[in-house]
């Protein structure tokens, strides 16, 4: 890829209306910290953090509040300072409306930093895993939507051949990272030089997309300035969902992400531009991830704008200093127009994962209109960027063949709703799929453990019937012995003897031998 | 006259040999069809169908024609999967065996457990711990659900408790308006 | 502050069914029109009466099967089976004959299947069929286009009318006089008494490529299938492949025995095989779904209409070649999966 000259295509895809306009005209600002902050501990993909405060503990700005569990974790830092007020159930933002266990801070408005990691200036004395460590203790996770982390991300040991930032922000409504780009484009080329670092490797490409030359000259700047070689930034046309990581991919290199692996497997690690600046203040800087750029958008909000905001900052805030809710606003969205998830209420925080909130009007989202019977124009099939037969997925759904729909390699689905967007009879594909998959899962899920239960019991009705069959076998035995020895009275008197001690002895302990396994 | 024979003995040769190839090629493993029924039960084993267990009423469908709605846990969804298997009309659930429930665990309340034993001899999976006079307790991860254990308890220490959604098992449902106005009729979500 | 709730994706879709199959029916408007010039008023009747009859089948069928009829039948898409069939039957229909066709095409080929999406074959060509083999004689009566000279008299609105409502041509018109065979009934006819195609072609009946009339009619059908098309109504493969099914062998025969076979341009231009390629192949429910299934359904039905043509008993094929190609489409969905995303070739 090295000297890109040439692009390659992925699979269908759609031209969208951007909606982004709106966001990127107010200049990049910072969202005032809020008087509570709430900081759910499972905010990445992977095991939930654990609380290391507990209410009443005085925290100070970057402290964590929360460390990792397990390989795939990530810990939780203090957005500012002040005092822990409680640790339990919050709603949080997720598409269930569930509650999950937060840290909930009360601030005292003097953002007193906490002092805890060193910035590495000299990080290139340093080695992988030492980097890896602050990347980790920093609290990095992808910030483009996924929020896996991004230490782990990095750990795919040498022999890549290129990273690839991904500034390829498809979604219609979503500006944060291109506001980030234009505003943080040094940042964004520290980042990208020290994951080059971490990974071993000589070659980085910066994808941004052709409808962002705001963003474009900023980085070209930028790498003029750091003068590094091993970093060029490539435009790719403006096709949704190029941004997905398997797409982008595809895009630039011609290659598919084998079905089950990842990029790594074919040589390419994609990180998002915002996770590559999270990564450089955490190097350089020795800031933990306590703030992100959020779009705020949509013509439900009165002054659409991207702004940085604190981690934990409730939405009702965030919304605040973009002017408040205007007259239309019916939907609050997490995400953007296509695959952002709707919330019900404005008092959730603001996670790792918030790139984007859309407060939409009726206009912005239509209801939908009742479906009609697919007419298997294949439209469907045309635009899926994963080149699957969305119709055929549909009607083995809608039949609960939920194997077929196995065997048409749902998992390879990526939700990304192009389906949905050209069907004429308004089928709610995307939602079916999603349905489909968690059908497949639950009912793996069952089958694994009535597997489980099925050994147990019969591991059970094995264990009774050897005990049945010992019995018999111990009885038969003293009735034999008992007319054989029935010669010397005696040697009978003894048996007798033996056998009263031990059904004494038996009732005593009977109870406790039933009990065991 | 001749030539048509010559054709037709072709003809049939060609296809027998076919559907000796595919008898071979396709050939479906031998399970018997007890195991089968088996796997498709959801080893509650509760014995809400009136047999010991899953086994034995897979048993029974085989040998003495029971009915295929007997299973209150498993539902439709395994009623569907039986009627499949063994080629027979599905049907409701018979309302005598009991209602479709939500999967719950036994637990029990360890501060009123006497240490009985009794609901260790009536859990079907072995999944309850404990020695006689001491407290016992229930390895979750192996309760089926069964209830079996709650009726011996004298003194009423067990409770069934539905289990929660977790940000980690909650799924999308099923989308409500999807049957495109015709199909079957949705579904509730599971 | 409360909001409601919507499930991604939020965007909507743009197109929707009745959309579609309202631009259809803009695209048959210049062929209409093309129509009613080379064969006379009679196309506006089979038209009013097989839409009439088929929307009366619709509701008629939903009410049956208990859904709601208003929201279906305003799809369109019963009347652009409608439509269809009625280019399809010959300029002087009695209305009985159409609105059988119509009846048919909705009641057993389509709603008798489950309705809309669930018909295995296109509704319009099992209508058409059915009628060619119920109907022979009706069926086979058309008209010499505008402009052979072959008669003087052409029944006017008055005449054509009275025949759509009896059946019966009024006092001075007869098909003696005015009743012509349809340019590839001609060929095959008389390719039977061992004309060659030359002189065969050196009749009135025949324009500068294919059909005289048929050739300006495909002509117009054809711009109506491009401009749907650019409107991406339809996708090129269909259309396409069912062209080079027909172009293919033509060409092959022509080459190999110019004197026994018609041209390719001459198979191109006339009957249905432009209408077919466009509107009637391309008929989604009862195609393949897949691109490459595609391409293989269309070649199939251009070489099956080559067949029939060449060599089987009616004089042209599109209309069978299509059903036969329906019965296959399953099969074809089944070969055709595509290869998704991250799987080996
Ligand atoms: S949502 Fe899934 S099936 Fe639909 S277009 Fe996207 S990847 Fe394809
Ligand atoms: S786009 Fe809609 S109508 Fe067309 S084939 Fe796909 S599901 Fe069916
Ligand atoms: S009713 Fe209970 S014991 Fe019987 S088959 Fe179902 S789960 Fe097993």
């Amino acid at each position: 890829m090295a000297g890109q000259s040439r692009l390659w295509h992925f699979h269908g895809g759609l031209e969208l209306p951007a909606h982004k306009s709106g966001s990127t005209t107010e200049p990049l600002t910072a969202a005032p910290v809020p008087g509570v902050l709430i900081h759910p501990l499972s905010q990445h993909i992977g095991s939930p953090s654990e609380a290391i405060v507990a209410p009443g503990d005085y925290v100070k700005k970057g402290q964590p509040v929360a460390s990792a569990t397990g390989y795939i974790g990530s810990p939780v830092h203090a957005a500012s300072s002040g005092t822990v007020i409680d640790v339990g159930p919050q709603p949080v933002p997720h598409p269930s409306g569930l509650s999950a266990d937060c840290v909930v801070i009360e601030t005292d408005g003097r953002d007193d930093p906490y002092v805890g990691y060193d910035p590495l200036i000299n990080y290139r004395t340093l080695n992988a895993p030492a980097l890896r460590a602050r990347v980790r203790e920093c609290g990095i996770v992808g910030l483009g939507g996924a929020a896996f982390p991004t230490s782990v991300k990095l750990n795919v040991g040498t022999g890549l051949k290129s990273l690839i930032l991904n500034g390829a922000e498809c979604e219609p409504f979503i500006s944060c990272d291109d506001m980030l780009m234009r505003y943080r484009a040094e940042q964004i080329v520290s980042g990208a030089q020290i994951m080059l670092h971490v990974l071993e490797i000589r070659h980085c490409c910066i994808a941004i997309e052709e409808d962002k030359p705001e963003s474009h000259q900023s980085l070209l700047k930028a790498l003029s300035a750091a003068g590094d070689e091993r970093i060029e930034v490539v435009r790719v046309p403006a096709l949704y969902p190029e941004g997905g990581e398997r797409q982008l991919i595809q895009v630039l290199t011609g290659k598919e992400v084998p079905v089950g692996g990842i990029p790594a497997d074919i040589g390419y690690l994609c990180q998002n531009v915002g996770t590559a600046v999270a990564v450089a203040r955490a190097v350089l800087r020795g800031e933990p991830l306590i703030s992100r750029i959020v779009t705020v958008t949509g013509s439900g909000v009165a002054q659409p704008r991207n702004l940085e905001v604190r981690l934990g900052t409730p939405i009702s805030h965030v919304i605040d200093a973009c002017g408040g809710y205007t007259e239309a606003a019916r939907y609050l969205v997490m995400g953007g127009g296509m695959m952002g998830f709707p919330l019900q209420g404005d008092q959730l925080p603001v996670i790792k994962a918030t790139n984007c909130l859309l407060v939409a009007s009726e206009e912005d989202i239509r209801p939908r209109s009742p479906a009609m019977p697919c007419i298997r124009c294949g439209d469907c099939a045309t635009a899926c960027p994963a080149q699957l037969l969305p119709q055929q997925l549909y009607w083995h759904t809608q039949s609960e063949e939920f194997d077929r729909v196995e065997d048409l390699n749902i998992y390879a689905c990526i939700e990304c709703g192009c389906c949905d967007l050209v069907c004429p009879s308004h089928i709610p594909l995307t939602q079916n799929f999603r349905y489909a998959k968690a059908q497949i899962w639950s009912q793996k899920r069952e089958r694994e453990r009535s597997d489980v239960a099925r050994n147990r019991f019969e591991a059970r009705n094995a264990r009774i019937a050897a005990e049945k069959s010992e019995r018999a076998r111990r009885l038969a035995e003293k009735t034999r012995m008992l007319q054989t020895g029935a010669a010397d009275p005696a040697a009978k008197k003894a048996l007798i003897d033996e056998v009263m001690k031990r059904v004494g002895d038996k009732k005593d302990s009977s109870a406790e031998e039933s009990g065991k396994e | 006259m001749f030539l048509a024979i010559v054709a037709i003995a072709t003809l049939s040769a060609g296809f027998g040999l076919l559907l000796g190839f595919a008898a071979v090629r396709f050939r479906t493993e031998g399970d018997p069809v007890v195991d089968r029924i088996d796997s498709l039960l959801p080893q509650t084993q509760c014995a809400q169908c009136g047999f010991p267990g899953c086994r034995p009423y897979a048993a029974a469908i085989v040998s003495e024609g029971a009915d295929i709605n007997r299973c209150p846990p498993g539902g439709d969804a395994t009623i569907r999967a039986l009627a499949d298997l063994l080629d027979r009309e599905p049907k409701p659930l018979d309302p005598e065996r009991g209602v479709v429930k939500p999967r719950a665990v036994a637990v029990i309340d360890e501060e009123v457990c006497i240490g009985c034993t009794l609901c260790i001899q009536a859990c079907p999976v072995d999944a309850i711990l404990g020695a006689g006079k001491l407290m016992h307790t229930v390895i979750a991860d192996e309760c089926t659900g069964c209830e079996l254990c709650v009726e011996p308890c004298p003194v009423d220490c067990i409770d069934m408790i539905e289990e929660p959604v977790t940000l980690s098992t909650w799924r999308w449902p099923q989308p409500v308006d999807s049957t495109g106005g015709s199909g079957s009729p949705a579904r509730q979500a599971g | 502050m409360q909001f409601l709730l919507t499930r991604p994706p939020h965007l909507r879709p743009a197109v929707n069914v009745t959309r579609v199959m309202a631009e259809l029916l803009v695209a048959l408007a210049p062929a209409t029109i093309a129509y009613i010039w080379f064969f006379g008023p009679g196309i506006i009747f089979n038209m009013a009466i097989c839409v009439a009859v088929a929307c009366l089948a619709e509701v008629a069928m939903l009410a049956a099967r208990g859904r709601p009829s208003v929201a279906q039948l305003s799809d369109l898409t019963a009347v652009v089976t409608a439509v269809l069939l009625a280019f399809a039957l010959p300029p002087l229909t009695p209305w009985w004959v159409a609105a059988t066709g119509a009846a048919f095409a909705i009641v057993f080929a389509k709603q008798l299947y489950g309705g809309l999406g669930y018909n295995p074959f296109n509704p319009a060509m099992a209508g058409y069929v059915v009628l060619l083999i119920s109907f022979p004689v009706e069926m086979t009566q058309w008209l010499p286009p505008a402009g052979t000279d072959l008669t003087a008299e052409r029944p006017g609105l008055e005449a054509t009318l009275w025949y759509v409502l009896t059946g019966q041509l009024p006092a001075p018109l007869s098909w003696d006089t005015i009743g012509g065979a349809t340019p590839l009934d001609d060929v095959k006819t008389q390719l039977g008494l061992m004309r060659t195609v030359d002189e065969v072609r050196s009749g009135p009946l025949y324009g500068d490529f294919g059909a005289r009339g048929w050739e300006w009619i495909n002509n117009f059908i054809a711009i109506g299938g491009i401009w749907m098309l650019y409107r991406r109504v339809i996708r090129w493969h269909i259309p396409v492949a069912v062209l080079l099914g027909i172009i293919i062998p033509a060409t092959a025969f022509y080459i190999a025995d110019p004197g026994n076979h018609a041209s390719p341009a001459f198979h191109v231009f006339s009957g249905a095989t432009v209408l077919g390629a466009f509107f009637i192949a391309t008929d989604p429910v009862s195609a393949a779904t897949s691109d490459r299934g595609r391409l293989i359904y269309g070649f199939g039905i251009g070489m099956l209409t080559y067949i029939i043509r060449a060599w089987g008993g009616y004089p042209d094929g599109i209309a069978f070649a299509v059903l036969l190609m329906n019965m296959a489409v399953p099969a074809i969905d089944h070969f055709t999966v595509p290869r998704p995303y991250g799987h080996e070739r």
